[in-house]
C-alpha cells in the first residue's frame, strides 16, 4: 500500500492542481488586465509591468458604476428580506397549521417552481408597464419578493421542529408572528443562511429582468450597467475598461465567498439535493 | 403548565389576526397574491396574447392563430432552437464527465479539499456577465490569450467566436467552465453516500479500480447523474446573457439562443403577441423535455 502511495498521489495532486489553475487563472488574469495599460492586454504575462488604476478611472467617468453598486445592494437586500419574511410565513402555515386548501396550495407551489420563466416574461413586463412601475425599484423587487423554493425550504425546516416548542410559546402569550420570528427562527439557522445566500446571490446576478424593466441609467443594477457598457459603444472598444467593469462586478461576491466559502457551497449544494 | 397564563389567554378577546380560521390564510396570503399577479394571470395573459398582434403602444388586433402559423415557418426561431440544442449536446455530456471526474479525484483521501472545492466553485457564484466578458477577451481571435497560447506551441488560431461552425460550442465550453463546480459538489455528496464496505468487498474479489467504478460507484450515484442532467437541461434552455454579450447572436445567427430571440422579438421589434407566442411554445417544449427525462429516469430505476 505504502509503495503505490507516492507516485499515484503525486499524479492525483498534479491533475487537481492543473484543474484548480484552470478555474483560478482566468480570474487572476482578469484582475491583472484591469490594471494594465491597453497595449499590454492580451500579452501572455499574468501581471502588468506598470499596474495602474487608469481603466477604473475612465470607467467611472463614463458610467455611474458607484450608483449601480448601491442600487444592486438595495435591491438584493430588499428581495432577500422579503423572500425570508414571506417564505417563513407561508412555510410555517403549510408545516404547522391545518386548514382547507393546504394541500392544493402546496401542489401549486411545487408546480410553479417547475414553470419555465419564459412563459411569464413578456406578460410580467406588460404588467409593469400597466402599473407604471417601469424604471422603479419596485419593478425589480416585486416579481422576486416571494420564492416557491424558499417556502419549501422553510416548510421543511419547520416540519422538523417539535410542536411542543410552538405550544409553549403560545401559552406564554406569543402570537404566530412572534412564534415564527422569535421562537422558531433561532432554531433553523442553517436554513436561514441557505435561503439568504441563494436569494442574495440570485438577485445580485440577475440581469435579464433588469434589462427589460429599467432604462434609466441612474436606476440600473450593476450587472445590467456593466452589460450595456460592454456591448454598447461607450467603452470606445477599449478592452481594459470593460474588464475593469467586470472586475468591479465580481469583487463583492468574490470577497464574500472568501469569507463564507463553506456556507456558500453548502447552500448551493442543497438546491440540487432537494428532491 | 402555569395556570395563570392559560386563564389570561382565555380572557383575552381574540383579535381578528388571532382567529384560528383566518390566520392560516393570512399567513399564506403573500404567496396567493403573488401567484395570482405574477404567475396565474401572466400565463393566461400570455395565452391571450398569442392570438393577437400588438406593438404595446397601439391597439391590439385579434389575428387568430396567425402567430402560431408564423412560428412554425419562422426559420430563425427554429435555428435558435437548433442552436440551443447544439449547445446542450456538448454542454450536458461534458459537464457530466468533467464534474464526475473531478469529484472522483476529490473523493480520494487527499489534503486541501477546501482549496480545490473553492477553486472549482468560484465561477459558479460570479455573475454570468463577468464570466462572459472575461471569456470574450480570452477567446478573441487575434488578441485572445487562448489563441496566443495555441500559436506559441504551433497550433493554428481557432475562430472561437467568429467561426459560425464553432461559436456555439465555444459558448458551451464557457458555460461548462462556469457551472462545473456546482456539479462537482453534488457528485461529491453523492460519492460520499457509497458505503466503503462495497469497495472492500469488491477488492477482495479482485475487482480493479475501473470495475469498482463501473459496477459500484456509477449505479450508486445514478440519482445524482439524473439530477445533473435535468438541472443543466433547464439551465441550458435559459441561455441568454452569453450570446447577448459575446456575439449578439452572430456570426450568421449561429449563436442566437431561443431566449435571446424571444427577447429581440419583444424589445427590438416590439412584436409582443408574437414574442409571447414564442415564449408560450418554448415553455411547453421545455416542460415536455423535462417530464420526458423524468419519465425515462423513473423507468430506469
Amino acid at each position: 500500500m505504502k509503495e503505490s502511495f507516492s507516485l499515484q498521489k503525486l499524479l492525483l495532486y498534479a491533475v487537481l492542481l492543473i484543474a484548480a489553475l484552470t478555474f483560478i487563472y482566468p480570474f487572476i488574469w482578469m484582475i491583472g488586465a484591469s490594471l494594465a495599460p491597453e497595449s499590454e492586454i492580451g500579452k501572455m504575462n499574468l501581471w502588468p509591468s506598470q499596474p495602474g488604476l487608469g481603466n477604473f478611472r475612465s470607467m467611472i467617468e463614463k458610467i455611474p458604476i458607484g450608483h449601480s453598486l448601491i442600487n444592486s445592494l438595495i435591491v438584493a437586500t430588499l428581495i432577500t428580506a422579503l423572500v425570508m419574511l414571506t417564505g417563513s410565513m407561508v412555510g410555517y402555515a403549510l408545516a404547522k397549521m391545518r386548514f382547507r386548501g393546504r394541500q392544493i396550495i402546496f401542489y401549486i407551489i411545487v408546480f410553479t417552481m417547475s414553470l419555465p420563466f419564459q412563459i411569464t416574461l413578456i406578460p410580467n413586463y406588460i404588467t409593469m408597464v400597466n402599473l407604471h412601475l417601469v424604471d422603479t425599484f419596485l419593478a425589480l423587487i416585486l416579481p422576486f419578493a416571494v420564492s416557491a423554493f424558499a417556502i419549501l425550504m422553510f416548510r421543511q425546516a419547520f416540519q422538523g421542529l417539535p410542536q411542543a416548542l410552538i405550544d409553549a410559546a403560545r401559552l406564554d402569550g406569543c402570537n404566530e408572528l412572534q412564534i415564527i420570528f422569535r421562537i422558531l427562527w433561532p432554531n433553523i439557522k442553517p436554513t436561514l443562511v441557505t435561503v439568504a445566500i441563494l436569494t442574495f446571490i440570485g438577485s445580485w446576478n440577475e440581469v435579464l429582468w433588469p434589462l427589460i424593466v429599467i432604462r434609466d441609467e441612474q436606476l440600473m443594477t450593476m450587472p445590467q450597467l456593466v452589460t450595456l457598457f460592454a456591448v454598447g459603444g461607450r467603452a470606445d472598444a477599449q478592452l481594459g475598461v470593460k474588464i475593469a467593469a467586470a472586475v468591479l462586478l465580481a469583487l463583492p461576491v468574490m470577497i464574500a465567498f472568501l469569507f463564507f466559502q463553506r456556507h456558500f457551497i453548502q447552500s448551493m449544494a442543497s438546491t440540487g439535493l432537494k428532491d | 403548565m402555569n395556570t395563570d397564563t392559560i386563564i389570561k389567554q382565555g380572557d383575552r378577546k381574540p383579535s381578528l389576526f388571532l382567529r384560528k380560521e383566518i390566520l392560516p390564510y393570512l399567513l399564506v396570503s403573500p404567496y396567493l397574491i403573488f401567484v395570482i399577479v405574477f404567475v396565474l394571470f401572466p400565463v393566461l395573459f400570455c395565452l391571450f396574447l398569442t392570438f393577437h398582434k400588438w406593438n404595446i403602444i397601439g391597439p391590439m388586433h385579434f389575428i387568430g392563430a396567425d402567430n402560431y402559423a408564423r412560428l412554425f415557418h419562422d426559420r430563425l426561431f427554429w435555428k435558435a432552437i437548433g442552436n440551443t440544442l447544439k449547445f446542450l449536446l456538448l454542454h450536458i455530456p461534458l459537464q457530466l464527465i468533467v464534474s464526475l471526474f473531478l469529484a472522483y479525484l476529490l473523493n480520494q483521501k487527499i489534503r486541501g479539499i477546501p482549496f480545490f472545492r473553492g477553486a472549482f466553485f468560484l465561477p459558479v457564484i460570479v455573475s454570468g456577465v463577468v464570466i462572459t466578458i472575461l471569456w470574450w477577451q480570452l477567446l478573441g481571435y487575434d488578441t485572445g490569450l487562448i489563441n496566443r497560447l495555441l500559436t506559441s506551441v504551433g497550433i493554428p488560431k481557432i475562430g472561437w467566436l467568429v467561426n459560425p461552425d464553432v461559436a456555439i460550442y465555444s459558448i458551451a465550453l464557457m458555460a461548462t467552465w462556469k457551472n462545473v463546480g456546482l456539479y462537482v459538489i453534488l457528485f461529491l455528496v453523492g460519492l460520499q453516500t457509497v458505503p466503503t464496505q462495497y469497495y472492500e468487498a469488491a477488492k477482495l474479489e479482485g475487482a480493479n479500480r475501473w470495475q469498482q467504478f463501473y459496477h459500484i460507484t456509477l449505479p450508486m450515484i445514478n440519482p445524482t447523474i439524473f439530477m445533473v442532467v435535468i438541472l443543466s437541461t433547464i439551465g441550458g434552455f435559459s441561455l441568454f446573457i452569453e450570446p447577448y454579450i459575446m456575439t449578439g447572436g452572430g456570426p450568421m445567427n449561429q449563436t442566437i439562443s431561443a431566449v435571446l430571440y424571444i427577447y429581440k422579438q419583444a424589445f427590438q421589434f416590439y412584436n409582443m403577441g408574437y414574442s409571447a407566442t414564442l415564449g408560450f411554445f418554448y415553455a411547453i417544449m421545455i416542460m415536455t423535455v423535462v417530464v420526458l427525462q423524468k419519465k425515462l429516469i423513473e423507468k430506469e430505476e
